[in-house]
């Protein structure tokens, strides 16, 4: 089942075409990564779909509505959710307060002004359940500010989690986390995600956990897909080996250290 | 028609005063991301340094002496004492700031524009100062049938004079370059090898002295009191706010349309002349947010 | 730094810290000179005034230079009504001066939000000297720098029931007066206090700390800048409300942006970062100002200084300091 369908999509930065007539199609339960070089749009695609920056022509359709012109906020509502490529949280709240905010939110209780907010037991004993998922909920009480850098990765992902979104956005959930913390972090994410029936894509330029987790990749080029398929037929991709890595053969794609 | 006339070099006059002021608070907000609450109180300042020595012994002599010319050399004094005040203002106060948010820039500024308020009402007391010496020395030209101190023509000559040679200053000069690349990018700047902190007390002081040369051409027309500065302080603000917060063009055209908005509210519609002022800034903020020349 | 989060256990803490205090403050003026208990009642007025300012400050991360408007508007609605409607009650004042001031708060608010931080202060100082420009100029509607008298005298307070004619009316409404405060200050506490730790609390600190993510987590940040605006010009009317019978006089003083510095003051020296920082620095305040007027005529001079340290070396304000001195203990025994 189709959830979310791009048609000819486009976003021009003055002469940059960012988004290049670009035509995506991710199926319910599908864990996709869009990969390419830097600039080739991933981000931008993201950035567009999730309304952060309106398209200049084409449509989004989600889960069969056109979308194409909500706002952030409606789309996050019809279960969209993103996160960003730096770590955005709110850095003086604790690590439980930002996923039960996003708890709050998603089940329209946020403009409550005459209930206590940790009194309400269900939002509570959810965001420790997610909280637990994700490894934080010793951390539940610490300011977010204060969280390890992986730990405030993880938060990050918790927090889009949190709101139960049909389709999960993740803008290189790994980056700048070492080389040993990046399969930790990143098997929480997939169990988490795969656990929640959540469709998943992530932008990521790390290739072995491009390969080791999605069933479909995405490669970009300069604002346009380039190529699409499982690992096993991106790997023999020599076309795309080229752009990536700028050589090809079996080896291209395997770590060099 | 005279009195329209009249009216004009008057709204002129106003202008070239506000100009003085509203430049020096932009380029400080231009150059260092500042925005000085106090910067009212240091046009205050100059006003009553100016008016003080004017009128003082010094001023008495050189008048006796060398006539005219001797009080107007004493005139750029108060903008200069003004000056050396900023120049040990911003690396104390305000130079330990720079890391912090905008909040505690407005708080310490604040704070300095109280403290500024009563060390002017110790040093010069609660009476009106005036340098009214130097108006009457220059006399007055005949307007139609109606006359008018010259000396208003003069401020407007130098106000004129200052927008030219601030211009000349910022465009034209190494040091102008200098300050420019700085307000860019700063962090750019301290990595070209430019002393980010000798040029922001650097643009601080000049931002004084545009404001002290404001009070020290204003204070022979009209004597400076207690709590001009807190009134200054707002319709630089509006100057500034219309023109674009850091532009020099900005400051020059926000000053020419305030001045002819209040000289014409006070003539048809004196009782909202003000209120029309501020709804007009804040129009401005809602529309245009960086005025009609700022960047944001 | 931190917002207390309230766990269970620690609101039975709170209330009964906050029920000793309230003790305490009930028997005060029966120890103290009339005096002290005139100059308590202007703390607690101030405190509700700061209280309301700090849920945009503190909790939506709005730094307000306007807030006088609100005070302003409330003090001079009461005006107005006991002097054109030559009405008595007290409780009348206060919703139609609350009702004005929402109003204001909502036009004005509406427009403020729309920017942050440098225009968002410039803005709200702006359209707080509109209202001072129009109540200084049109001095027949409201005596101008004169103002407006208001006579502790005709006022009525719970409906009628308290008056004050007759022999010693001063003194009857003074203490009659301080009670009728101290009320109102302890439901204004009680409703910021849930109010910010409700939901949609918890969504204004989303906004302060991270307006894009609190975008991204489906929270309308604009609509609810707005309400923090309406609800925190809203009390800060209310402070205005009670402050003027008890001053006797509204005066354009009141609308003229230094006293919104003086309101951003007072929150900063008790810390701006947490729920009680205002109401510390609004009492700490009042009587800092009324010593140093006391004192030297160079009062303001001694205020600046005190602003100037404050923001340079304690910047968490009183309150701010000494949790953070406490913190420090805890973790040294």
């Amino acid at each position: 089942m189709t959830l979310l369908e791009t048609v000819n999509l486009k976003k021009y930065f003055g002469d940059t075409h960012a988004v290049d007539d670009v035509n995506l199609t991710i199926a319910e339960g599908e864990f996709v990564s869009v990969v390419g070089p830097n600039g080739a749009g991933k981000t931008s695609l993201c950035n567009v779909v999730s309304a952060y920056l309106a398209p200049d022509s084409g449509k989004i359709i989600f889960k069969g509505s056109d979308v194409t012109h909500s706002s952030v906020t409606e789309r996050v509502k019809a279960g969209i959710a993103r996160r960003f490529q730096l770590v955005n949280l709110f850095d003086d709240l604790t690590a439980f307060d930002n996923v039960a905010l996003a708890i709050f939110s998603r089940d329209g209780k946020i403009r409550n002004m005459t209930t206590l907010a940790h009194r309400d037991r269900g939002v509570t004993i959810e965001a420790d359940t997610i909280l637990d998922q994700f490894g934080l909920v010793n951390k539940r009480n610490e300011i977010a500010r204060g969280l390890a850098q992986g730990e405030r990765k993880l938060l990050d992902v918790a927090l889009a989690y949190a709101l139960r979104p049909k389709l999960l956005f993740l803008d290189e959930p790994t980056s700048g986390v070492s080389t040993r913390d990046k399969d930790k972090i990143m098997d929480t994410i997939a169990s988490v995600v795969r656990g929640g029936g959540i469709t998943a894509v992530i932008i990521e330029h790390d290739m072995d956990v491009v390969f080791k987790y999605s069933n479909r990749i995405v490669v970009m080029h300069q604002g346009a897909i380039l190529a699409q398929g499982t690992p096993h037929a991106i790997r023999n991709n020599d076309n795309v080996a080229m752009i990536l890595l700028g050589s090809s053969g079996p080896d291209a794609f395997s770590r060099k250290d | 028609m005279t009195i329209f006339v009249i009216q004009i070099l008057n709204s002129f006059f106003y202008a070239a005063v506000l100009f003085l002021i509203a430049a020096g608070l932009s380029l400080i907000y231009g150059v260092m991301r500042i925005v000085n609450l106090a910067h009212g109180a240091l046009y205050a300042l100059g006003a009553y340094v100016s008016a003080w020595i004017v009128g003082g012994a010094v001023g008495r002599a050189l008048e006796d002496n060398l006539g005219l010319a001797g009080l107007l050399l004493l005139l750029p004094l108060g903008a200069i004492a003004v000056a050396a005040v900023g120049a040990l203002l911003e690396p104390t106060l305000l130079r330990p700031l720079y890391r912090r948010s905008e909040e505690y820039h407005l708080l310490v500024t604040f704070g300095l524009l109280m403290i500024l308020e009563d060390v002017m009402k110790l040093l010069f007391g609660g009476t009106p100062l005036s340098a009214g010496a130097i108006m009457d020395r220059m006399g007055s030209m005949p307007v139609g049938r109606l006359i008018y101190p010259t000396y208003n023509l003069f401020v407007v000559a130098v106000g004129l004079g200052a927008a030219i040679g601030l211009w000349a200053f910022i465009y034209r000069t190494k040091f102008g370059v200098i300050l420019r690349a700085t307000s860019q990018d700063r962090r750019m700047a301290a990595a070209l090898g430019i002393n980010v902190s000798r040029v922001y007390v650097q643009a601080f002081a000049i931002g004084c002295f545009m404001a002290g040369l404001g009070g020290a051409v204003v204070v022979p027309a009209q004597a400076a009191v207690l709590g001009m500065g807190i009134e200054a302080l707002i319709l630089a603000f509006v100057v500034v706010v219309i023109g674009g917060l850091g532009s020099l063009q900005g400051a020059l055209v926000g000053a020419l349309i305030v001045s002819f908005v209040r000289t014409a509210g006070i003539q048809f519609f004196p009782e909202i002349e003000l209120a029309v002022l501020y709804l007009i800034a804040a129009a401005v903020l809602l529309v245009r947010p960086t005025g009609l020349f700022g960047r944001a | 730094m931190v917002i207390a989060a309230a766990s269970g256990t620690s609101i039975w803490r709170i209330t009964i810290v906050s029920a000793i205090i309230l003790v305490i403050l009930a028997i005060l003026p029966q120890l103290v000179e009339p005096y002290q208990t005139v100059l308590l009642t202007y703390g607690l007025i101030m405190a509700i005034a700061a209280l309301g300012f700090n849920l945009l400050l503190g909790y939506t991360g709005l730094l307000s230079f306007g807030h006088s408007a609100y005070f302003g508007t409330g003090a001079y609605t009461v005006a107005f009504i006991m002097r054109d409607f030559g009405a008595h009650s007290m409780e009348l004042c206060i919703v139609g001066g609350m009702l004005g001031t929402l109003i204001i708060a909502a036009i004005f608010g509406f427009v403020c939000v729309r920017h942050t931080r440098i225009f968002f202060g410039i803005l709200t100082l702006a359209l707080s000297q509109v209202l001072w420009s129009l109540a200084f100029k049109f001095f027949w509607v409201t005596g101008g720098t004169d103002g407006i008298r208001v006579a502790s005298a005709n006022l009525t307070l719970v409906g009628g029931l308290i008056d004050f004619k007759g022999a010693r009316s001063f003194q009857r409404f003074i203490y009659a007066y301080y009670y009728y405060v101290l009320v109102l200050f302890a439901i204004s506490t009680v409703i910021l206090w849930v109010i910010t730790h409700s939901p949609f609390g918890k969504a204004l600190q989303a906004i302060r700390d991270n307006e894009t993510r609190a975008q991204f987590v489906g929270i309308s940040v604009r609509r609810y800048r707005w309400i923090a605006f309406m609800i925190s010009g809203t009390f800060t009317g209310l402070a205005g409300i009670l402050w003027v019978p008890l001053n006797g006089l509204t005066t354009p003083d009141i609308l003229y942006w230094p006293f919104s510095g003086e309101i951003v003051f007072m929150t900063v020296l008790g810390g701006f970062r947490s729920f009680s920082g205002p109401i510390v620095g609004a009492m700490a305040f009042n009587y800092l100002k009324t010593y140093a007027i006391a004192s030297t005529e160079y009062w303001q001079l001694l205020l600046g200084v005190v602003l100037v340290i404050l923001v340079m070396a304690l910047p968490a304000g009183i309150v701010g300091t000494a949790a953070r001195l406490a913190a420090k203990l805890r973790r040294w025994k």
